[in-house]
């Protein structure tokens, strides 16, 4: 692999974090993060949709006229994430019901709509799909990650399986919606001090 | 569900950006100054409650009919995309004073996901037409509410001083999970 295909899939995993870094698709990261496994499913659809979108609009790029190019994006990521949706609900329904109105605004994650304005529109089909898997790995990594954070500290469990007694007293306010908003503050002031010290 | 009751749990109980975290993009992104966020609620009640009913009737004149109601999220955000990009042109043309105070707020509407989840919220839920335009209504309200409060904040909080790493995003999530837990005062009311 040449040098600039290793950069592009690599961006997305830290140096340009679409979640702690570039603040993109804040709406599913805040709100389906109250657990490990929900932040992992929603990176992973999420993940899911941006590779074919990435791909099938850096195929069609030359064929889009450039006045409607933002709801020919959008058609195209709509026509994925309707697929995921289908596929979710025929596989995982538990899943499908916990992640709910969230999966078809996949289609609104400005993650989807950046990366096919700034990059899949103006590179080849390899290397969008190269960026799409970095971005959308660093997108559920950051997810799963938040959904961690909240459920260790919220319910006292990790990936499912709890590591406190029955009916101990943790923070629920880390699985409310308040939680959500400090969880992400907290990360995103870690990573910055990570940043700010390897400058 | 009574209208009153609508309005009070979708503008105070279950607020759509503090507790159902549908469009913070645009709460974080346009809240530094108040006239602005005043200028993008107004906006997304406008945009709201027209792709509400268009939505709607589409919904229920041509999807559930035909069967196509797998189609649902194509349909509705091209539906979305192409209202706003007409409700542009009309105000340019009709009312070029709302225009420049909207205009510059409109194209980023289509992607503001409050507008597509609550379409999809009001045929999930399975409202009649007056029921969903109340709804819609009252959560672009709660929206207005919710982003005037936080770019109020947020004026006052540009003047303190504050560590570098807490900075721009970290502290406006920190006073948005404070705005959130004051909106958690008005849990339980309705049930």
């Amino acid at each position: 692999m040449d040098k600039s295909s290793y950069e592009n899939l690599t961006r997305g995993l830290i140096r340009e974090n679409p979640t702690f870094v570039m603040m993109l698709g804040m709406c599913p990261t805040l709100g389906v993060t109250t657990s490990a496994l929900n932040g992992l499913g929603m990176g992973i659809a999420t993940l899911f949709v941006l590779l074919l979108s990435n791909s099938a609009i850096a195929m069609v790029k030359n064929l889009i006229p450039n006045k409607v190019r933002i709801p020919c994006f959008i058609v195209i990521a709509a026509t994925f994430v309707t697929v995921v949706d289908l596929l979710m609900a025929a596989y995982f329904p538990n899943l499908h019901t916990t992640l709910g109105i969230f999966i078809p605004l996949i289609v609104v994650n400005c993650l989807i709509l950046g990366r096919a304005e700034a990059f899949a529109s103006k590179n080849t089909v390899f290397q969008s799909a190269l960026d799409a898997l970095g971005m959308g790995i660093g997108f559920t990594f950051a997810l799963t990650l938040l959904g961690l954070v909240r459920e260790v500290l919220g319910s006292g469990s990790a990936f499912g399986y709890s590591f406190v007694e029955e009916g101990a007293e943790t923070m629920l306010m880390f699985i409310m919606p308040p939680g959500a908003f400090f969880a992400l503050a907290g990360l995103i002031v870690l990573v910055n001090q990570l940043r700010g010290a390897n400058k | 569900m009574s209208y009153l009751m609508i309005f009070i749990t979708a503008i105070f109980v279950n607020n759509i950006v503090l507790s159902q975290f549908l469009g913070i993009c645009p709460f974080l992104g346009v809240s530094k100054k108040i006239s602005t966020a005043a200028g993008m609620g107004g906006a997304v009640m406008f945009v709201m409650v027209l792709s509400t009913i268009v939505t709607y009737l589409v919904y229920h004149g041509i999807l559930l009919p035909y069967n196509l109601t797998f189609m649902i999220t194509v349909v509705f955000i091209l539906v979305i995309a192409a209202l706003v990009q007409m409700v542009e042109i009309i105000l340019k043309k009709m009312s070029p004073t709302l225009y420049q105070a909207l205009g510059i707020f409109l194209p980023l509407i289509t992607t503001n996901c409050t507008v597509l989840g609550v379409s999809l919220l009001v045929v999930q839920k399975d409202f009649d037409l007056a029921h969903g335009v109340c709804f819609a209504l009252a959560n672009s309200l709660g929206f207005t509410l919710a982003i005037v409060l936080f770019a109020g904040l947020r004026e006052r909080l540009a003047f303190v001083a504050l560590p570098k790493a807490v900075q721009g995003a970290p502290i406006a999530l920190i006073t948005a999970g404070l705005l959130s837990m004051a909106f958690m005062g008005f849990s339980g009311i309705g049930n």
